[in-house]
């Protein structure tokens, strides 16, 4: 029983933090049909700026009001989205829209490899932290066991991340310019929709998103080169599971992942490494694309 | 290409190779014996690119191929060159046949994310099985060449001749395939799967017998590469390493099985040298190589030779 409950909790923590780092990754491809191998990178970019602010802030005298370093986090991943989304947007991937799928990954991929030394030549290689907006939350107590409330802040914020991008997507008009757009590009630019906006906006939304999943990892982690790398491929597994493009679909691939890593963790711990791509390939075999992806004709 | 051309070419490779032999020192010859080994891996790639399917999970049947050798080195302590390449094969050729027929219904994206996905499972695997080694790996015994013990500067030419012969011979089966009636296949598939299944040949099959071709080369690959390292850890099936394979089959373009080899050699001169003069700066230089061949050369570079030979212009 206490067990079960252990991998509920850490299951769900888990998700939080998956469903944060790869709903931005499902909402770029679902708009611009652009696997972004680079998603990765911009969670690395976003936490190494998530720790330089709260870093910035602590020496301007933060430790008198130690939550502003939230809003420093915050604002790291919207200044890594305002400078690294129309850099990457408009000098790059607009001149791939429309191209083969998979000659688009490796578009990103030339981008993830990039980025990775360019992050080097920034922040350099040595290690950084900011552990002081972990432990200002305090300890969370549930029956014997002791949580970091951190943890739980990063489940909420993937519930608020979540209802905000499918809020937007589905109840407002940037949203249903944004669902005409994904539907078909050419319809809306002659319904007069301005598309190039829709979708820099989109990316930028993404790295946004992907940047704040840094941004909020930055204090639980050292921050070191080579972040980007294993983090991509988890969140292709939370997407693909849960269908490309489908927002619904990344929070219940999030929630499968999560709950199979934790209860690996605890019952097997040889497979921690690897549960992951098992579930995923476990999905596809039966649903070839996902839980919640689109059907879509086959063209002759 | 008729069977004189071919006979030619494959002369033409060897006394390339032999004159390299000769003529390069000893650390490029360790370099274009790496290139090689790789560039095995990724002709296994190119072989179901011209099917229009790119895997990135290579790394699977590399490490694979690797591990086979650091085994059977270490447990039977037999390290014949050889007979090593052929267990390493028929072991990456067991699991190619295996996974080919399920991966063979994939297209796309899901093909190239599912490969990745079932080598990281090894990787995993590896990585937490502190039986092999763990993350640190095993090491591989010097290798022998049928009871031939060569030490030194023998030892690296001879790892360098036999890596060049298995290329050569690889390259010429390879080619021989590609223009067989499953290799044209799988090129018309490239062009429009549901035409070809509608003219009564199965897309499936085509594909996974590509899939097991990349396998056994991988294997193959790897287990040269464990060899002339001396050591493999599991870094072999991280997809860092399959994105190295993929980056070099989009260099060379499917048009041309040369153009692998080179295209290999190139980037490990790219990286050698930028890593020597710029260490924490030679990704970019790759990042920008990957993207001017995308944007100038989206065919790779066999399309400058099988142009000029054919005239033709897609």
């Amino acid at each position: 029983m206490e067990l079960a409950a252990t991998i509920i909790v850490d299951g769900l923590i888990y998700a939080g933090w998956l469903f944060i780092v790869s709903v931005g990754l499902t909402l770029v491809f679902g708009v611009l049909n652009i696997l972004n191998i680079a998603h990765g990178s911009l969670y690395a970019i976003g936490a190494y700026a998530g720790a330089t602010m709260v870093g910035a802030y602590y020496s301007i005298g933060g430790e008198a009001f130690p939550w502003g370093s939230y809003v420093a986090l915050i604002l790291a991943a919207v200044l890594v989205a305002l400078i690294v989304g129309p850099i990457l947007e408009r000098g790059l991937l607009r001149f791939f829209y429309g191209r083969d799928e998979v000659l688009n990954v490796l578009v990103t991929y030339a981008v993830f490899l990039m980025l990775e030394d360019i992050m080097k030549l920034i922040w350099g290689v040595n290690p950084y932290f900011v552990y002081e907006p972990y432990v200002l939350l305090g300890d969370v107590e549930i029956g014997p066991l002791f949580y970091v409330g951190y943890d739980f802040a990063v489940i909420g914020a993937a519930v608020v991340t979540g209802l905000a991008v499918w809020l937007t997507i589905n109840r407002t008009r940037t949203g249903k310019l944004v669902l005409a757009v994904i539907h078909d590009p050419e319809i809306s630019r002659a319904m007069g929709i301005n598309v190039p906006r829709i979708y820099l906006g989109a990316f930028m939304a993404g790295v946004f998103l992907a940047a704040l999943g840094g941004a909020l990892t930055a204090p639980m982690i050292s921050v070191t080169p080579g972040l980007g790398a294993n983090v991509i491929i988890v969140a292709f597994a939370v997407v693909i599971i849960g269908g490309l493009g489908s927002i619904e679909g990344a929070a219940i691939g999030a929630l499968m992942v999560g709950l199979a890593r934790a209860a690996s963790v605890h019952m097997l711990p040889e497979a921690e490494l690897f549960i992951i791509y098992l579930v995923m390939a476990g999905v596809l075999l039966f649903r070839p694309e996902g839980l919640f992806a689109k059907v879509q004709a086959r063209k002759i | 290409m008729s069977p004189m051309i071919l006979t030619a070419a494959a002369l033409a490779a060897c006394t390339v190779l032999a004159a390299g032999a000769v003529l390069l020192p000893d650390w490029a010859m360790f370099l274009v014996t790496m290139a090689l080994a790789k560039g095995l891996v990724s002709l296994g790639i190119v072989g179901m690119m011209r099917g229009g399917l790119v895997s990135f999970g290579q790394g699977l049947f590399y490490c694979l191929g690797a591990y086979m050798a650091a085994m059977v080195t270490n447990v039977f302590g037999v390290a014949d060159i050889v007979l090593i390449s052929v267990v390493a094969m028929l072991a990456t050729g067991a699991a190619g046949a295996a996974l080919g027929p399920l991966l063979a219904t994939y297209r796309g994206i899901f093909f190239a994310m599912l490969s990745l996905a079932l080598s990281m499972v090894l990787y995993g695997t590896f990585a937490k099985m502190s039986s092999i080694g763990g993350t640190d790996g095993l090491t591989v015994l010097t290798p022998t060449f049928l009871g031939w013990a060569p030490e030194g500067l023998a030892l690296q030419t001879a790892l360098y001749a036999f890596t060049g012969f298995v290329t050569v011979v690889a390259g010429v089966l390879m080619r021989i395939y590609f223009n067989s009636e499953r290799g044209l296949i799988t090129l018309a598939i490239r062009a429009n799967e549901l035409r070809v299944e509608y003219l009564g040949a199965s897309v499936r099959n085509a594909m996974a017998w590509n899939y097991l071709f990349g396998a056994m080369l991988g294997g193959l690959g790897g287990a040269i590469a464990a060899m002339s390292l001396g050591h493999v850890d599991p870094e072999f099936a991280f997809w860092t390493t399959s994105g190295e394979f993929v980056f070099v089959a989009i260099l060379a373009g499917y048009l041309s099985v040369p153009a692998v080899f080179l295209a290999a050699i190139i980037l490990e001169l790219v990286r050698s040298f930028s890593n020597l003069y710029f260490p924490n700066t030679w990704q970019i230089f790759l990042g920008a190589f990957l993207l001017a061949v995308i944007f100038l050369l989206p065919r790779g570079l066999g399309s400058l030779i099988e142009r000029k030979r054919t005239g033709d212009k897609e």
